[in-house]
């Protein structure tokens, strides 16, 4: 049964992930054109871009898009790469990179709404320097939070995108042969960053280029950071599609059809335009090397770059921090450094109803991530035992999900589940999960599972083992580690997700995530403090599990320890 | 528990087909017996959404109704989650069974038969709504005729920090002059929010002569006209608000913990209780009190209504009886822990359920229902519309 089945996975596997994405798609196309027979509405017609286009708040939205997305993405890969080029294997870069790992899984709602809490003019940086250095006995009327340029809102994106993009070139370094590479530099007489810079960073590069495209993506179609740290006179135009998708009148869900129409096309856009300018900054690149320049002002430039790091995780640790103060506050008056009292009232008034919310937000996140997991390990070993491979062009196809906006297709889909009369809820909900962690699964699981000495496998078969006891008795087994590494990967995805659950679930699918991007909106501390914290947790503690239980399991199995 | 009774809601899809006649309560409560009720309700405020928890508390335990509260943000989005099952034809077993509605977004679902009813004055507990005193059988000048049924009565106070502006303003503009001498210290949250539009609302009717222009539709005629004074005063009133307005608090409750942080000193609220319940709850300074405009304030009824497609219909009923019920209007109204205006006509209770309401507390922050004064009326939900709109080209998308 089984070995019938498992050529057929991966194609099941790409139907999952990619079937979503274009159903949604075309759910959207056909509103835009002004199509939605359902009310009456008949197109093809341009009447939906028309009223768009009169939308005054567009050019300002449609820039914000493009200006947080790509500085946001900009800014964190320089800070990525200069880092890494500067400290790389040196001991404060391990202390950074411990700390900066667990920050990955850190739902962006949570660091988003601590680096608010932080950096408001009545924020914590403010209380704990007033009015002894600042002189300020209230607030300072300053547009910093939600500001008009979209400057916190990127900053917001960069604290989370650094960890990501970070924990990517790490993982790319073991293939590039950096080691050696930065030897040879350094004897030649470069300096360490710009040695590393010349020989290494255009091979890391070219291994990172997806993940960066995602950081693009996603940068530029953020919705919960968006809402968080944003303006919203007028807001991004993703937060407006979705408030379109929310308005009673019908003619906006055709504006925010076309709304997202457009937003896809931004963000194709911008990825054309970033690969150009890849190429742009390879040629200039290449004459920069060829200079021969062994990089003078390196030394300022790296403590810089540690600074830079440093305050990026900083703003995430204390802003988890604060969450945590706020979550257990009595009255905290401006400029107070810690609140007047301490209490578990916030607690327990929001205890119950949080309680209920993470069940919801566990059973979700377990039930995708073993559906990913198991898809994943039977797309590999479909590859191992039938040599189906992927090729490298099909990687794309993996990175697809991630590359589309949200914003894009989720509207679409919504409307698609509705007319085909498919329930909303917790199930339509974990297949749209599945569309985002089937992906990180399948990156952070592929590399180990090949990686395997397939010759204990033959030993295994030479023993008589069949191919499924091989897998399930020696592979499996051996792969504990990265398989929970990959699991924690995946229950983070899941737990950080806000669109899908809220378009997807109807309302009636309250998550961590949702109830507490709900709460963005009443602005009460206190409860945000809760449910960020919780929805930390949630992300946090698999993570620690994937540490530690594969040590407390192979306890007495040394070789096996570190997988 | 709860995972169970969803569960069954699932797997029994067409247990709520068959719509009971609302004037047979005990058919009513024997068919609400194990049905789910998805209430979607603003879930902003804190203290509500403790209320709301309550209230699910106690119809499972007198009627086997499991209440879930579905957090909105805005209350468009159920109207439009409405919207979209018609299109789909989901005309059966709907996500909402009962919505928390007033205004514009009861007109636009009564006028498209969105809402299950009549069944309000059916319910057992309207013997004791004050039909005669409050503004329950109109909701913005709209008949009511049965659709929705009252749970809680508001009023616009403003909610003033003393430690920063002791005494009371009198009108609109004691307001303006006040912020245009403090700058920064004002706000209100941003239309199309709830409280943001009342605020418009509150200014013209506080700004214009004659109000009975307001009591019908706008038109291309008088809109302009009517409205002018609103936008002169905006206009003055922008460059002295809190961040110049260039960003507006999202909702009401955020202009509170604007004043907990010391950014602003003046907030508007449409629950004269409120103010009272936050300092309680350690969400506003004990030097915060309220006050209402001389010539008094807007006010109206909160309702809930049925979609025409829930699959619960009974069991909303169950719940829309509680809320009127003398037990649970008492906590409503209790200003440690809501601080709404009741509904009910304290002449039609009974002795004991009268005492109850005259044992409550006011509470440091409350004002006395003579204190509250003069009632405005609301404005036909036309002008809102119109002005939120307008609103949102002129301060929504500015610079």
């Amino acid at each position: 049964m089984k070995r019938s089945f498992l050529p057929f996975v991966p194609t099941l596997t790409l139907a999952v992930m990619i079937g979503p994405v274009i159903a949604g798609l075309y759910g959207t196309i056909l509103p835009a054109f002004g199509h939605m027979p359902a009310i009456g509405v008949v197109g093809p017609h341009l009447d939906t871009f028309r009223a768009l286009g009169d939308w005054p708040g567009l050019p300002r939205a449609i820039t914000l898009s493009l200006t947080t997305g790509i500085g946001a993405t900009l800014i964190a890969l320089i800070i990525v790469a200069l880092l890494t080029a500067g400290w790389s294997g040196t001991r404060p870069f391990r202390a950074l990179e411990r700390a900066l790992s667990p920050l990955l899984s850190v739902p962006h709602a949570a660091a988003a709404f601590g680096l608010a809490f932080l950096i408001a003019p009545s924020g914590w940086v403010s209380r704990l320097t007033s009015p002894w250095l600042t002189g300020w006995d209230r607030p300072p009327d300053l547009l910093i939070v939600q500001d008009q340029m979209g400057l916190t809102m990127m900053a917001g994106l960069i604290v989370k995108e650094v960890p990501f993009l970070l924990l990517m070139t790490l993982s790319a370094l073991g293939q590039t042969d950096a080691t050696r590479a930065r030897a040879v530099a350094q004897a030649l007489g470069y300096s360490r960053t710009t040695g590393w810079l010349k020989t290494v960073f255009p091979r890391v590069y070219a291994q990172i280029r997806l993940p960066v495209y995602v950081v693009l993506a996603y940068a530029m179609s953020v919705v919960d950071v968006a809402i968080i740290l944003g303006p919203n006179t007028p807001p991004p135009l993703s937060v407006q599609i979705v408030t379109w998708m929310s308005e009673p009148d019908l003619a906006l869900r055709l504006q925010a059809a076309a709304a997202a129409l457009l937003q896809l096309a931004l963000v194709i856009a911008a990825l054309i335009g970033w690969r150009i300018g890849e190429t742009v900054v390879a040629a200039l690149g290449k004459r920069w090397i060829a200079a021969g320049g062994r990089g003078r002002a390196d030394v300022a430039i790296s403590a810089l770059l540690l600074g830079f790091g440093t305050v990026s995780a900083l703003a995430v640790l204390l802003g988890l921090a604060v969450l945590g103060v706020w979550s257990i506050a009595g009255f905290w008056g401006f400029p107070d450094a810690l609140p007047d009292s301490f209490t578990l009232k916030n607690w327990m008034r929001h205890g119950m109803n949080a309680t209920d919310a993470l069940a919801e937000t566990a059973l979700i996140a377990c039930t995708v991530t073993l559906a990913a997991i198991i898809l994943t390990i039977g797309c590999l070993e479909a590859e191992y035992r039938h040599g189906l491979t992927v090729s490298q062009r099909s990687i794309w196809l993996l990175y697809l999900p991630l590359l589309i906006p949200q914003t894009a297709f989720l509207p679409g889909l919504q409307i698609m589940l509705l007319s085909i009369g498919a329930d909303i809820g917790r199930t339509p909900v974990m297949l749209a999960h599945l569309v985002f962690v089937l992906p990180y699964v399948f990156l952070s699981l592929a590399d180990p599972f090949r990686a395997w000495d397939a010759r204990t496998g033959t030993v295994a078969a030479a023993l008589g083992a069949s191919p499924d006891r091989v897998l399930w008795q020696v592979r499996l087994p051996m792969l504990l580690r990265p398989i929970l590494t990959a699991a924690a990967v995946g229950l983070a995805v899941s737990v950080g997700q806000y669109l899908p659950t809220l378009l997807i679930g109807g309302g009636r699918v309250s998550t961590l995530t949702t109830e507490a991007v709900a709460l963005a909106s009443g602005g009460d501390r206190r409860a945000i403090g809760v449910y960020g914290l919780m929805q930390t947790g949630a992300a946090l503690v698999p993570f620690a599990l994937a540490l530690l239980l594969p040590a407390f399991i192979w306890r007495n199995r040394q070789g096996l320890r570190h997988g | 528990m709860k995972h169970l009774a969803l569960l069954a809601a699932l797997t029994l899809p067409t247990a709520g087909l068959a719509q009971t006649d609302p004037a047979d309560w005990d058919a009513v409560t024997a068919a609400a017996k194990g049905q789910t009720v998805y209430w979607n309700a603003w879930g902003g405020s804190t203290t509500t959404n403790d209320f709301i928890a309550w209230v699910g508390d106690r119809v499972a335990e007198d009627y086997g109704v499991t209440l879930e509260h579905v957090k909105l943000t805005d209350t468009a989005d159920a109207v439009t989650r409405v919207i979209a099952e018609k299109q789909a034809g989901e005309n059966d077993d709907g996500a909402i069974d009962m919505i928390w509605i007033n205004g514009a977004n009861f007109a636009a679902m009564k006028e498209a038969d969105l809402l299950f009813g009549p069944f309000a004055e059916q319910l057992p507990n309207w013997q004791f709504v004050d039909v005669d005193g409050k503004t329950v059988q109109t909701d913005f000048t709209v008949p009511v005729e049965g659709y929705e049924a009252p749970w809680a009565m508001a009023q616009v106070v403003f909610i003033h920090d003393t430690a920063d502006l002791a005494a009371p303003l009198g009108d609109m503009n004691a307001i303006l002059e006040w912020a245009q001498a403090n700058p920064g210290r004002f706000t209100y949250p941003q239309p199309p929010d709830f409280l943001g539009t009342t605020f418009l609302k509150q200014a013209l009717v506080d700004l214009i002569d004659d109000t009975s222009v307001l009591a019908d539709p706008a038109t291309d005629d008088n809109y302009d006209d009517v409205t002018a004074p609103l936008w002169a005063y905006l206009d003055a009133l922008k460059p002295a608000l809190w961040r110049e307005g260039r960003v507006y608090p999202a909702t009401g409750p955020a202009q509170l913990q604007l004043i907990a942080d010391d950014e602003v000193d003046l907030a508007i609220s449409f629950s004269p209780g409120e103010a009272t319940a936050a300092i309680a709850n350690n969400q506003l300074p004990d030097t915060v009190r309220t006050f209402v405009l001389d010539g008094g304030t807007i006010g109206n009824a909160s309702f809930v209504a049925v979609p025409y497609n829930s699959g619960s219909t009974e069991g909303a009923m169950v719940v829309a009886n509680f809320l009127m019920s003398p037990e649970a209007q008492v906590r409503a109204q209790n200003p440690e822990i809501l601080g709404y205006g009741t509904v009910l006509n304290m002449d039609a209770l009974s002795v004991d359920d009268r005492a109850a309401f005259d044992a409550l507390e006011l509470g440091i922050a409350t004002l006395s229902p003579a204190e509250l004064g003069t009632v405005q009326a609301e404005p036909h939900p036309s002008w809102m519309t119109r002005i939120a709109q307008d609103w949102a080209t002129r301060y929504g998308v500015s610079e």
